[in-house]
């Protein structure tokens, strides 16, 4: 099966030296370079979003005793991209009394914002766009963007129930950005860099994962996540039995659509990071490194899901509460002990 | 013009835009989109600088904690955001001799600051230096900004808490209550 691992190179050798051959100067090799890895990581983004929602809505039905979607392809596989092509005909509804350039903006920054953290992020033995020096730096920076959006399409939408999913999803993810850099703060302190991949390559051994080391920090960083990809139990920016939709209310069509784009992606975008810092990323053996990456992903996007559809909603003052009186001492702690612990071992 | 001077300058061209914005925006909201611009723009120049770690630091700092927290403030206050709310106040005068001595000192310092140019490439791995720096070497003015930031922060409460005393105390919100617990034989002296 590492025949596959090395498909990938060969692959993407083979492109390299077919972009060389076109005798570019260097810095135009760069930027072809980059934009087919653009390229790549824009249609896995897309192809991985068809498969959750697919998966979501198979997931949920069958923990509520249905069968979701079945019609439409075998086991119904290919529901989501009908949906797809029925959200790209549907029209772009501009409400009269909406701040037009903020919300045109605002689904844009959030959909790039999920997009772009892909960068950073390690597919596979040599599958990453690019390895920065500041890795998860970058990748807890760039999420901010999303809340950003958040804010922008609920008051641009110039209603209440979007104002109020606005102002909630603030809230929240300030708050819960705090324990969730903290924890990952515990493997930092580990690893002594930032790099994804350099942590990725410090976990070979299945006894070197940082889960070990850091089963606090890790239920820390997977609830304050949960709570920044605004899944349920912390969806409160757009419960539905309060706040219609929350601040995608006015949104419809593509923009509509890029809402949900993004709280896709951001979902395995956390499952990605949690691979990456506490189980190995694509360590494991014989399947190729790639598969393993993935098939991590999948367990902890399906630990979210599960999440999403047995809890109940929290309610505003709970979170808050939650997040300031408990996550936050809790990870203080967790740090405390792991620098105690580091220094005396 | 090489490919560094074009991203500088355009760089630089979209930070005074969006900060021209900033204090011209007649919606009080749009003034905060269009910070967040301008403070996006300087992390631009940090990677252009190749300081990646400042310029991380600055997005999560200013576009993720104060350019939201600056959002909120705005939604939360009652018709900010309406159209006809002033830009300018009487303090004019004042505003613009606080503003051109500002200038001035910055002007100056710039002026006065020799500046050293290096070709050799920005050394990996200068988050770890940096940090490492802040904690031994710079370890008292981190201290000192942090103390800061926390005055400032409970001089914040404090400035924004009600002032309450000297004020006659509020209406009893039970007034049948407090009257019992006052006087426990009041119930036998209401007329039957």
């Amino acid at each position: 099966m590492l025949e596959l691992d090395k498909l990938v190179k060969i692959v993407g050798d083979a492109i390299d030296a077919g972009i060389r051959a076109l005798g570019l100067g260097s810095a135009w090799v760069m930027v072809i370079q980059l934009a087919i890895a653009g390229l790549v990581v824009v249609a896995f983004a897309a192809v991985m979003v068809l498969f959750l929602v697919w998966l979501e809505r198979k997931i949920s039905a069958r923990m509520q005793n249905r069968l979701g979607p079945t019609r439409v392809g075998p086991a119904g596989t290919i529901q989501t991209i009908a949906d797809a092509l029925k959200l790209l005909q549907k029209e772009d509804i501009t409400p009269k009394a909406v701040d037009r350039g903020v919300y045109f903006w605002a689904p844009i920054i959030t959909f790039v914002a999920a997009l772009a953290v892909y960068v950073t992020i390690p597919f596979g033995e040599g599958l990453i766009v690019r390895d920065l020096n500041i890795g998860v730096l970058y990748i807890l920076s760039i999420t901010t963007f999303t809340v950003i959006g958040l804010l922008m399409a609920g008051w641009s939408s110039n209603n209440k129930y979007s104002l109020l999913g606005g102002f909630r999803s603030a809230a929240q993810v300030v708050s819960y950005e705090v324990p969730l850099a903290l924890s990952v703060i515990g493997v930092i302190m580990f690893t002594q860099t930032l790099s994804m991949l350099e942590i990725v390559e410090q976990q070979e051994k299945f006894h070197q994962w940082y889960i070990w080391r850091q089963p606090l920090g890790f239920l820390i960083f997977l609830i304050a996540g949960t709570a920044e990809a605004n899944r349920t139990p912390f969806d409160l920016p757009e419960a539905d039995s309060e706040l219609v939709a929350g601040f995608v209310t006015e949104y419809s069509g593509m923009k509509f659509a890029m809402f949900f784009l993004a709280e896709f992606l951001n979902m395995f975008t956390l499952a990605a990071v949690a691979t990456t810092l506490y189980f190995g990323g694509w360590n494991g053996p014989i399947l190729p490194s790639w598969m393993w990456f993935i098939a991590k992903c999948m367990v902890g996007v399906f630990i979210l899901m599960w999440f999403r559809w047995t809890y109940p909603r929290l309610r505003v003052d709970q979170l808050m509460g939650f997040a300031w009186k408990t996550l936050i001492p809790l990870a203080f702690i967790n740090l405390i002990l792991t620098g105690v612990g580091i220094h005396l071992f | 013009m090489d490919s560094t001077a074009l991203a500088f300058y355009s760089l630089a061209f979209i930070i005074i835009a969006a900060a021209i914005f900033v204090v011209t925006a007649k919606n009080i909201f749009h003034s905060a989109v269009y910070l967040i611009v301008a403070l996006f723009g300087v992390a631009g120049l940090f990677v252009l600088l190749q300081a990646f770690f400042l310029a991380a630091a600055q997005v999560l700092i200013y576009v993720g904690a104060i350019a939201v927290l600056m959002m909120f403030a705005v939604m939360l206050t009652a018709r900010i955001a309406d159209a006809g709310v002033r830009h300018t106040n009487e303090q004019v005068g004042t505003g613009l001799l606080v503003s051109l001595g500002l200038l001035a000192v910055m002007l100056y310092s710039l002026w006065d600051s020799p500046f050293q140019f290096s070709g050799a490439p920005v050394a990996e791995g200068a988050g770890l230096t940096l940090g490492r720096q802040l904690l031994t070497k710079f370890v008292l003015p981190f201290e000192i900004v942090s103390v800061l930031l926390l005055a400032a922060l409970i001089g914040a409460v404090v400035i924004a808490k009600k002032d309450d005393t000297g004020r006659a105390e509020p209406k009893a919100k039970y007034p049948a209550a407090r009257a019992l617990r006052e006087d426990p034989d009041i119930v036998r002296k209401v007329p039957r």
